[in-house]
C-alpha cells in the first residue's frame, strides 16, 4: 500500500474536507514543513503550523502526567468541523472532516 | 589583651610585639612613632620572599603611669544601653518596567531547513520529494492513514451530538409551567425631584420599548405644594439613578403617550388643561402647547394616539366632560369637540367628567370612555350628528373608571378598573359586566401576551396578576411594590417587563416569570370559550333582570321566588343553573332564617 493510495482511501470518505500531512522537524522554528495537502496553500501553512504547536503541547502534557504514556490520536471538534490528527513520531496526518448531520 | 589585628598585639601594660621579615634594619621606638624601615639592594628587589619564624621579641613596654588615673573619676552606676531587638535593614527593590504587547501573528511558512530558501518552489518541491522517498516516511504514513481511516468511519456512522431524549426535553418545559408564577422587581426609578409627586402616567417607547416615559403631578385637589417641579421624565431602562431626559411643560403632566409610530414623540396633557406635544431630538420643552382658551377646563386625564396615515392625531379627554381631538401639528385648537352628555344635548353642566379612554387601533371608529360617575360610554366617532356621537353606555360600576382597555387578542371584551372592582364586559351586554373581582383598585391593563392574563394595581402599593383561565376570584400572584398607593400602570410590548408608578414618585421596573408572559397552548381558544360563556350567562341574566322588573309590580316577593325557581328549569348553559341556583339558594337561606326569626319571635310571644 503506497502513500497515494492511502491518501485516496481517506479522501474518499464521507465528509473529509482535507488532508494535510505535516513533517514534525523542530529544527530551527516551531513550525511543521507541510510535505503533502490537498487544501490551498495559505490554508496549509496555517493549519500545518497552528496544529504542529498544539500537537507538541498535547504530547508533552500527556506525557508529564505519566510519562509512560504518549499521545495516539487528536481531535478537535468545533461547530463546523473535526480536525483529526495522528501523530508519528517524525510526521503528523491532519484530516478535517465534516461530520455530515 | 586588647587585639590589634594582623598579629599585633597591645598586652596590658602595652607591649607591641609584631613578626618581621628577615632583611630588617632598625625600628624606631619610643615616642609617638613607630616606624619600619625596609631597604634592600636593587637587585635583589621582585626577589620572593622567605618568611622565617621567629620567637617574639620584646619591642615596647609600657607601664602603667598611676598618676594618669587620677584624671579619671570613678563612674557608679554606669548606664549602660541594652537592646533585645532584630537588626533589621532597609531596601528598596523594583522590577524593571516590562511593556508588554498583544498581536496577531501571521504564520509564515517555516520550519525549513537553513539551506531551503521557502519561497523558492523548485527547491521547496525538491525538499518534498526527498522526503516522500523517504522509506520511514512511507511506512509512517500507511499507519496513520489506517487509524484515521478507522476514526473517519465512526464519524460518519454515529453523530455523537445527536440528541436522544427531546421528549424528554418537552416534558421539562411542561414541569416548568406548573411552577409558581413569580414576577421580581428589576429596578427602580425614584423622582429626582425633593418634592414627591405622583406617578400618574406611564408610557413605553414603542418598538421594543426602553424608555420609559413617566408623568409626574399631584392629583390631590390644590394641595400641590407650591415648589413642586412640574418636569416629567423620560427613563432609559438601563440607568436609573438618573433620568435621561426630562420634558417641562407649563403645568405638570397628568398622562404622557408615545406616538406609537414615531419614538420620538410625545404628547403629554397636563393638570391645566392644555395639551403639549414634545420631539425628544428638539429638547425639553415642548415643541407646542394648545392655548388655554380652547383647551379643557380641568386636567386633562387622558390622551391617547389615534391610527391615522399622518399619525399626528390624538385626542385627549378630561373631567370636564369634553373629549377633543387634536392634530399635532395645529395645536391652535381642536379639530373636534365631543361633549359627553348623557342628554344628547351638548349641555356641559350635565355632562360626564371623562377620567379614561380607550381607543382600539382595529376599530378605528369607535372608542370609549371611562367616566368620573361609573358609566362606560361607547360612541362612534363618524356619526353624523353629535346627537348620535353617543351610542351607548355600561353601567355598573359604583365608583371612578380608572382604567379601560380593550382585550388585544377579543376586542370585544373590555377591562375597567373602578373604585372597588374590576370588571370584564363584553360589548354586547350593556347592563353588567361578565366578570368580576373584589378589591380596591385603581389601574389596570391587559398583558398584551396572553390574551387571559391582565394586571392590576393597588391602593395598597400592591400589584395583582389575574389569570381568569386559572382562577376567577383571586389573583394569580400578587406582589407588593411597595408602601404607598401604586397609582398607574403599563406592560411593555413584549409582555416580560411592567412598570408601576407610585404616590411618592417612585417607578418599579419588574419582570414577570415567563409562564405569564408566555401564550400557552390552546390559551387563545379556551379564553374565547370563557368569554362567550360569560357573555350568554350575563346576557341570560340580564334577560331575567327584566322580565323581574315588569312583574315586580303586580306580583308579591313569594311569587318572584316562583319565578326563580321556574327560570331555574329553563337551561341554556350548566353556569346558568349553577348561578341561578346559587341565587335560589341564597335566597332560600335568607326566607329560612326569617321563617325562624318568624317563628322564635312567635314562641317567645306565645311563651
Amino acid at each position: 500500500m503506497s502513500v497515494e493510495e492511502t491518501i485516496k482511501r481517506i479522501q474518499s470518505q464521507k465528509g473529509v474536507q482535507g488532508i494535510i500531512i505535516v513533517n514534525a522537524e523542530v529544527l530551527i522554528c516551531n513550525a511543521g514543513i507541510p510535505i503533502k495537502t490537498t487544501l490551498d496553500n495559505s490554508n496549509t501553512v496555517h493549519y500545518a503550523g497552528l496544529i504542529h504547536q498544539l500537537v507538541m503541547k498535547a504530547r508533552s502534557t500527556v506525557r508529564e502526567i505519566d510519562p509512560q504514556n504518549d499521545l495516539t490520536f487528536l481531535r478537535v471538534r468545533s461547530k463546523k468541523n473535526e480536525i483529526m490528527i495522528a501523530p508519528d513520531k517524525d510526521y503528523f496526518l491532519i484530516v478535517i472532516q465534516n461530520p455530515s448531520e | 589583651m586588647i587585639p590589634l589585628g594582623r598579629g599585633l598585639l597591645l598586652g596590658d601594660g602595652a607591649s607591641v610585639y609584631s613578626s618581621e621579615p628577615r632583611r630588617s634594619k632598625r625600628g624606631v621606638k619610643a615616642g609617638m612613632e613607630h616606624v619600619f624601615v625596609y631597604t634592600r639592594k636593587r637587585r635583589e628587589f621582585g626577589r620572593p620572599c622567605h618568611f622565617s619564624d621567629r620567637p617574639a621579641e620584646l619591642i615596647v613596654d609600657i607601664l602603667p603611669d598611676a598618676g594618669l588615673r587620677a584624671e579619671f573619676v570613678e563612674r557608679n552606676p554606669l548606664p549602660a544601653q541594652v537592646q533585645c531587638g532584630p537588626e533589621w535593614s532597609e531596601h528598596e527593590v523594583n522590577t524593571e518596567r516590562l511593556e508588554s504587547e498583544a498581536r496577531g501573528m501571521n504564520h509564515v511558512e517555516g520550519g525549513w531547513p537553513k539551506d531551503i530558501n521557502p519561497l523558492d518552489m523548485e527547491q521547496t518541491m525538491r525538499y518534498r520529494k526527498k522526503v516522500e522517498k523517504d522509506e520511514h516516511y512511507r511506512s509512517a504514513i500507511v499507519r496513520l492513514g489506517s487509524i484515521m481511516e478507522h476514526y473517519i468511519k465512526q464519524n460518519n456512522a454515529v453523530d455523537i451530538y445527536q440528541e436522544y431524549f427531546t421528549e424528554g426535553q418537552e416534558e421539562d418545559d411542561e414541569e416548568e409551567e406548573q411552577e409558581q408564577p413569580v414576577a421580581r422587581t428589576i429596578s427602580v426609578f425614584r423622582d429626582p425631584g425633593a418634592v414627591k409627586r405622583w406617578v400618574t402616567a406611564l408610557s413605553w417607547s414603542p418598538a421594543g420599548g426602553c424608555k420609559l416615559a413617566a408623568a409626574y403631578s399631584c392629583l390631590d385637589f390644590q394641595r400641590a405644594p407650591p415648589n413642586m417641579s412640574y418636569d416629567s421624565y423620560i427613563w432609559d431602562l438601563e440607568n436609573h439613578s438618573r433620568p435621561e431626559m426630562s420634558l417641562k411643560p407649563a403645568s405638570p403632566l397628568v398622562c404622557l403617550e408615545y406616538n406609537p409610530k414615531d419614538s420620538h414623540i410625545l404628547l403629554g396633557g397636563g393638570y391645566n388643561g392644555q395639551i403639549a406635544y414634545w420631539d425628544t431630538r428638539k429638547g425639553s420643552h415642548p415643541v407646542e402647547t394648545s392655548p388655554i382658551e380652547v383647551s379643557h377646563r380641568e386636567p386633562v386625564y387622558k390622551v391617547i394616539w389615534l391610527q391615522s396615515k399622518t399619525g399626528t392625531e390624538a385626542f385627549s379627554g378630561s373631567t370636564d366632560g369634553q373629549v377633543l381631538w387634536w392634530d399635532i401639528r395645529k395645536l391652535s385648537e381642536p379639530t373636534e369637540k365631543l361633549v359627553l352628555d348623557l342628554s344628547r344635548k351638548g349641555d356641559l353642566g350635565h355632562a360626564l367628567g371623562c377620567l379614561s379612554l380607550e381607543f382600539e387601533t382595529t376599530m378605528p371608529t369607535k372608542f370609549m370612555v371611562g367616566t368620573k360617575q361609573g358609566l362606560v360610554v361607547s360612541c362612534n366617532r363618524k356619526a353624523k350628528t353629535p346627537a348620535e356621537k353617543i351610542v351607548c353606555t355600561y353601567s355598573g360600576h359604583n365608583g371612578s373608571i380608572y382604567a379601560l382597555q380593550r382585550n388585544p387578542f377579543f376586542p370585544k371584551y373590555f377591562l375597567t378598573v373602578a373604585g372597588w372592582t374590576a370588571r370584564i364586559w363584553s360589548e354586547d351586554v350593556k347592563e353588567s359586566s361578565i366578570m368580576s373581582t373584589r378589591v380596591h383598585l385603581l389601574d389596570g391593563c391587559w398583558s398584551p401576551v396572553r390574551p387571559s392574563v391582565f394586571f392590576t394595581v393597588k391602593m395598597d402599593g400592591t400589584l395583582d396578576v389575574w389569570d381568569f383561565l386559572f382562577n376567577q376570584k383571586d389573583p394569580t400572584l400578587s406582589l407588593k411594590v411597595c408602601d404607598e398607593a401604586l397609582w398607574s400602570l403599563r406592560v411593555q410590548d413584549n409582555g416580560h417587563f411592567l412598570a408601576c408608578g407610585s404616590q411618592q414618585g417612585t417607578t418599579t421596573l419588574l419582570e414577570i416569570s415567563s409562564g405569564l408572559c408566555t401564550l400557552q397552548r390552546n390559551e387563545k381558544a379556551l379564553a374565547s370559550e370563557m368569554f362567550e360563556r360569560e357573555t350568554k350567562g350575563a346576557k341570560i341574566l340580564e334577560e331575567q333582570q327584566r322580565e323581574i322588573r315588569l312583574k315586580e309590580r303586580s306580583r308579591s316577593e313569594q311569587s318572584k321566588e316562583e319565578e326563580r325557581k321556574e327560570s331555574e328549569k329553563v337551561e341554556r348553559a350548566k353556569e346558568l343553573l349553577e348561578r341561578a341556583e346559587r341565587h335560589f339558594f341564597h335566597m332560600k337561606i335568607i326566607c329560612k332564617h326569617f321563617m325562624c326569626f318568624f317563628y322564635r319571635s312567635l314562641l317567645t310571644l306565645t311563651n
